[in-house]
């Protein structure tokens, strides 16, 4: 088969498959919702004992990283190769960042007995249980996210030092920053439904 | 239209540098990738089908007989995964349309010819974790192919792989449809316009948007039930407050749409077969494409008729009601305008106008005896009954089975350069409609009577139902058997055939039969319309 490069058929393509990544996420908002409306009170108790610190940070962590994702495409395209690495790597040790930060936070909370199936959670008001449940279920595909979506971004700085995405070839380049973008964005929605519903 | 390479092998052919069975499971070739597939759900749907027989035998006698209770619970599972996921799904659109869409917009091949080939993958993946289910872990699934909550979760059968399985295979299929949405798109061939498409492109640019916009919610919800039996969250378990409608919910959210994925495609095929043999233009072209695109809209908007008697609010029950009667209005346009295409046309009955006849039949009555569910009142008496087997068996296998067969009598010289015996075609025709029929049809009169479905054991009264129902099933087997011989057949050792042995007007009818690996020797420009005849000969 002969190479063909189609520009902006690998856009529609991404903007598809982003497309199924938020409806993924829609089907576990659509639970939040209609257990939302159930639990209110429940809801309210759950989300005070989230830190609202941590949660901030991480929130404030994957911004930055999506701008410099952001600026790293620029970078590229302004034919400046090692700006472009070093902010692509900025992204990842970013979004490296979250991960740990999420790590201790999940720690602390099962630390607390709060986790899946806990004695601890099976005591509280159902309200809380879901609340939990859905936290670590949503939360948890989401960082699941986070690492695909660094380890995608690696691969791409990875072919940007081999010279295989470049000034006139930025296409990977561009979608995988997308799909960081996404990521982001469902970070931004998953901030306020948990960590300042209280 | 002579290339002068007839009995060529085209794409077929050895391909230079790679052997064997790595230049087929390695290629990014989609028509090659189209065959894999339809080795794949051949094979597939001779397993699901001799379940199928299995079962049938059983229900002939009252009591405990050939199998017991649970190895039948688990037979009418993988029954149900196994075709739904593993056949009808990747059927038409998997197979036929990556072989046919780029031919048929006069393209090279898809947008992404190696994401093409890792969905292929995926679902050889997803179809092996599918069989491995069975045979490890404490027992085969025997949930049902719905995976209900909160059983689901509790059952200590196989069912965590079953749903891995199965959200492997829906993501096989979101990147199918990604791919064909892009390729219509980008592809299309020079004057090759919007309304210049074939029918059946049209069709498969609607399942395509169905499948990326369904297939996901399928996949969360399936993690969730692996999610519940692993991780213990009790999202759907009322002991903890959580409500097991709401898998329901999520479930029929994709499952309903999922009908028009299967169903759609068909259409597709049969709008493209009718006017060939009709030797006349479609009726109502733009009505046809456009009710493709209303089905799929308005099919997305009607998955709570299957819950009518699951207890949620009488308002839900009434829109999700009136809802599903606006979706039968763009398939009766569909079997208004076939028709029509046929009314003072130049026919000439060939196998697969006359499979596209046998769809247009069993369509029809699968789609009415649809409406009686779809009605609030009556669906309560026929509730999970046996009314629900002969409506989707009328409508799946009838519908979408038959248009399969219809389009591998139509495209299979295409595809091979060779034909099969037209009498035994018809011949195996005869014998499956009547086969489904005496198969099916009396489960319409068991369901009304009462018989539920999924049970091991009746009630003596519905003995005569039964004992029909299990001769049709070997009626149907002779008619299968009889078919694919023929079709295999044809495509080993027939005669060959020529670039256009019906006469039709698309493109891929333009190329050598098989085609060559690039498709076409030169782009192809487009001029007329798909069901333009004016100067199309028939060449065989």
């Amino acid at each position: 088969m002969s190479e063909h490069r189609d520009y902006a058929g690998g856009k529609l393509g991404m903007w598809i498959f982003l497309f199924t990544e938020i409806l993924l996420f829609g089907g576990l908002f659509l639970l939040y919702a209609a257990y939302l409306h159930r639990y209110p009170a429940d809801f309210n108790a759950g989300g005070k004992q989230l830190d609202v610190v941590l949660g901030a940070a991480n929130t404030i962590i994957l911004i930055t990283s999506s701008f410099t994702v952001a600026a790293s495409i620029t970078a590229l395209r302004l034919g400046q190769t090692a700006r472009c690495l070093w902010l692509l790597a900025a992204t990842v040790a970013l979004a490296l960042g979250f991960l740990v930060n999420k790590f201790f936070e999940w720690s602390a909370k099962i630390g607390h007995g709060i986790y899946p199936g806990s004695q601890h959670l099976l005591q509280m008001p159902p309200g809380e249980n879901l609340f939990f449940g859905l936290y670590y279920a949503m939360t948890g595909l989401h960082g699941l996210h986070v690492l695909i979506g660094a380890t995608l971004l690696s691969v791409t700085a990875a072919l940007v030092r081999k010279g295989r995405v470049t000034q006139g070839n930025f296409g990977l380049l561009e979608n995988a920053g997308l799909y960081w973008h996404l990521v982001d964005l469902v970070w931004i929605f998953l901030f306020p439904l948990f960590y300042l519903i209280a | 239209m002579d290339h002068g390479n007839v009995g060529g092998l085209g794409f077929l052919a050895p391909a230079p540098g790679r052997k064997g069975l790595l230049s087929w499971i390695g290629t990014t070739d989609h028509k090659r990738i189209g065959l894999l597939y339809m080795g794949c759900v051949g094979f597939m749907f001779f397993c699901g089908a001799a379940l199928g027989m299995i079962l049938r035998l059983k229900l002939m006698t009252p009591g405990s007989t050939l199998v017991g209770p649970q190895t039948y619970n688990a037979m009418f599972t993988l029954h149900g995964v196994i075709m739904i996921f593993l056949v009808v799904i990747p059927s038409i659109p998997a197979s036929l349309g990556n072989i046919l869409l780029p031919l048929q917009i006069g393209a090279e091949d898809v947008s992404f010819p190696r994401l093409n080939l890792f969905s292929w993958w995926l679902y050889v993946l997803g179809a092996t974790l599918a069989v491995v289910s069975i045979f490890t872990g404490s027992g085969a699934p025997d949930t049902g192919w719905t995976f209900y909550v909160p059983f689901s979760e509790r059952t200590t059968t196989n069912v965590s792989l079953a749903v891995t399985a199965v959200t492997i295979l829906g993501f096989s299929s979101i990147l199918t449809g990604l791919n064909f949405v892009t390729t219509i798109h980008r592809l299309r061939a020079p004057g090759m316009t919007w309304t210049r498409l074939p029918l059946f492109v049209w069709s498969l640019y609607a399942t395509a948007w169905i499948q990326v916009l369904a297939t996901p919610i399928l996949g969360i919800t399936l993690v969730l039930v692996f999610a519940e039996r692993v991780l213990n969250l009790g999202l759907f378990d009322p002991g903890r407050g959580g409500d097991p409608l709401l898998y329901q919910h999520l479930f029929w959210i994709y499952s309903h749409p999922a009908v028009y994925i299967m169903v759609l495609p068909a259409m597709g095929v049969i709008s493209d077969i009718i006017p060939v043999f009709a030797r006349k233009n479609i009726f109502g072209y733009k009505m046809i494409a456009f009710s493709s695109l209303a089905i799929a809209f308005a099919g997305s908007l009607v998955w709570a008729h299957h819950m009518f008697t699951s207890g949620m609010s009488d308002t839900a029950v009434l829109v999700f009601s009136f809802l599903t009667f606006i979706v039968a209005i763009p398939s009766a346009i569909k079997v208004f305008n076939w028709v029509s295409t046929l009314y003072k046309g130049s026919i000439s009955v060939e196998p697969p106008l006359l499979f596209s006849l046998g769809f247009i039949f069993m369509f029809s009555v699968g789609g009415l005896t649809g409406l009686v569910q779809g009605a609030a009142g009556t669906d309560i008496h026929v509730h999970d009954t046996y009314f629900i087997v002969g409506h989707f068996h009328y409508v799946i296998f009838g519908g979408t089975g038959l248009g399969m067969f219809a389009a591998l009598h139509f495209w299979l010289p295409k595809i091979f350069g060779r034909m099969y015996d037209r009498g035994v075609a018809k011949l195996s025709f005869w014998i499956i409609l009547v086969g489904m029929n005496v198969l099916y049809f009396p489960m319409f009169i068991l369901g009304l009577e009462g018989l539920p479905r999924r049970y091991y054991d009746y009630l003596p009264k519905y003995a005569h139902g039964q004992v029909l129902s299990t001769i049709g099933s070997w009626i149907l087997a002779v008619g299968l058997v009889i078919m694919f011989a023929n079709l295999y057949r044809g495509m080993r050792r027939g005669p060959l055939a020529g670039d256009n042995p019906w006469g039709a007007a698309t493109l891929e009818w333009t190329t050598s039969s098989p085609p060559p690996t690039n498709n076409f020797e030169v782009e192809p420009v487009v001029t007329h319309g798909p069901y333009d005849f004016r100067g199309v000969a028939r060449h065989e």
